[in-house]
């Protein structure tokens, strides 16, 4: 049965703030070892929507399932963020701890690890990402770019069943965007499955298994990166992609 | 000299032990909560010290509540400085920005362990340095309790100045001893904000 493959489901979720409607009834589900990417302009709730799966931000309507699972009637909400990894567009690391204590304090506080098979843990974590060296930094001893891949190794040390990347590159300045991507890609490539808002379309062309792209609260148009680029069904698909393609020259 | 040592240390403490959880209500309560709190401090940081140390000492044994004057100073001066510390307190916990408690709960923290593994370590580094100017205020309020006839250092320098009719050398002498216990405070506190700074961490940048 392909259903068991399902990681992720989501029906018709809807979220207001007030009297903005933010998402108006969006649908889709990822299988394991997917990667998604969602484009689209802002203020159209790419990052709501994010925020939403793992209940951050509470959704009006809708449900979402976590395999088998519904995260929207789920009454151990903490549970159920463990397996959903997030990084942040501005990181999110905790200040006062180093990289390594970074990813460890999941791991002790909320899995409740021993102490040494976290630090072990975490730092497998930091050599998957390349920052060993940096294990015993501050976060405010990091550049952005090795900030972010911390960030991306404390997602990937709970053991999600699935990551968030919400705009993981949008705070970078454009040389440290490399870095983050690659990883995304090593990690999309060992099978994770992942959900990615961003603008970088190079990594949506060649890592995606399918693209989504959003306006004004609805999913506009779904389809490989291939259709998506070279057939875009949609006339604001075509717009926005033809906007993006003049911006970052590709 | 222990004397005023004791009402500094008494009604920090007082003061500390009220204005942490004045502080959490301030931020997390409910509005009722937050409407009582808003009242309290108003009402305590706008009476003078001295006026609520006679309230509670001559004042409430009219309506049968009586302290000994030490007890009256420490209740007194601690509950002022409960209002002012629950401002450091809430300042310092606002100053964290909302991502960290994002974060926190992403990696599914309750918000509670949220508060007490991410926020509340980062909020009492920013807090060090206006606690610690507490710290001087409340010493040096710790001289109103001569006007309850508390024996603390001034009042003992009176009592000296009596016989030895020398009020130059005595009332300079317990200005140096504040003076130099100001001193030793804030070196010591200062040590301690040096050992709890975060490498690379610019408090410009928490407050942002």
């Amino acid at each position: 049965m392909s259903e068991e493959n399902v990681v992720l489901k989501i029906e018709n979720l809807k979220k207001s703030f007030g009297d903005k409607e933010v998402l108006k009834g969006v649908s889709f589900e990822m299988k394991k070892g997917e990667t998604k990417v969602i484009i689209g302009p802002s203020g159209t709730g790419k990052s709501t929507l994010l925020a939403c799966i793992n209940m951050l931000v509470v959704p009006n309507g809708g449900k979402i399932w976590l395999e088998n699972e519904e995260v929207t009637s789920a009454k151990n909400l903490n549970k159920i963020r463990q397996e959903i990894g997030f990084v942040f567009q501005d990181f999110g690391l905790f200040s006062h701890l180093t990289a390594l204590k970074n990813i460890m304090i999941g791991l002790t506080k909320v899995k409740k690890m021993e102490k040494e098979a976290a630090r072990e843990l975490a730092m497998a974590e930091l050599k998957r990402v390349g920052l060993e060296k940096e294990a015993s930094l501050y976060p405010a001893q990091l550049s952005g770019g090795q900030k972010q891949r911390v960030g991306i190794a404390r997602a990937l040390a709970m053991k999600p069943k699935i990551i968030l990347f919400d705009e993981p590159t949008s705070a970078l300045d454009p040389e440290l965007i490399g870095e983050v991507l690659s990883v995304m890609k090593n990690l999309a490539l060992s099978g994770m499955t992942m959900l990615v808002v961003t603008h970088e379309m190079g990594f949506a062309r060649t890592v995606s298994d399918e693209i989504i792209f959003m306006e004004n609260g609805y999913i506009v148009e779904q389809s490989s990166p291939e259709e998506m680029f070279k057939n875009p069904k949609n006339q604001r698909t075509k717009e926005f992609l033809f906007k993006l393609n003049e911006l970052y020259g590709e | 000299m222990w004397v005023t040592l004791q009402i500094t240390f008494f009604t920090l403490g007082l003061g500390l032990v009220l204005a942490l959880p004045i502080s959490f209500g301030q931020i997390y309560g409910n509005k009722l909560l937050k409407a009582i709190i808003a009242v309290y401090e108003k009402i305590l940081r706008s009476i003078p010290e001295l006026v609520i140390l006679f309230l509670i000492f001559y004042g409430f044994p009219r309506i049968g509540v009586r302290f000994s004057p030490f007890a009256a100073v420490v209740i007194g001066l601690g509950l002022r400085s409960s209002a002012y510390q629950s401002q450091v307190f809430r300042g310092a916990i606002n100053s964290v920005s909302k991502t960290q408690m994002r974060a926190a709960r992403s990696l599914g923290m309750s918000n509670f362990q949220g508060f007490v593994f991410i926020v509340l370590p980062q909020a009492l580094r920013i807090a060090l340095p206006p606690w610690t100017n507490e710290f001087t205020i409340v010493l040096k309020d710790s001289s109103l309790a001569y006007a309850l006839g508390v024996t603390e250092i001034l009042r003992q320098g009176g009592y000296i100045i009596a016989t030895k009719h020398e009020p130059m050398i005595i009332y300079l002498t317990v200005a140096v001893f504040y003076f130099v216990v100001t001193i030793v405070i804030n070196k010591s506190l200062g040590r301690v904000e040096k050992k709890l700074a975060i490498p690379g961490f610019d408090v410009k940048e928490t407050v942002r």
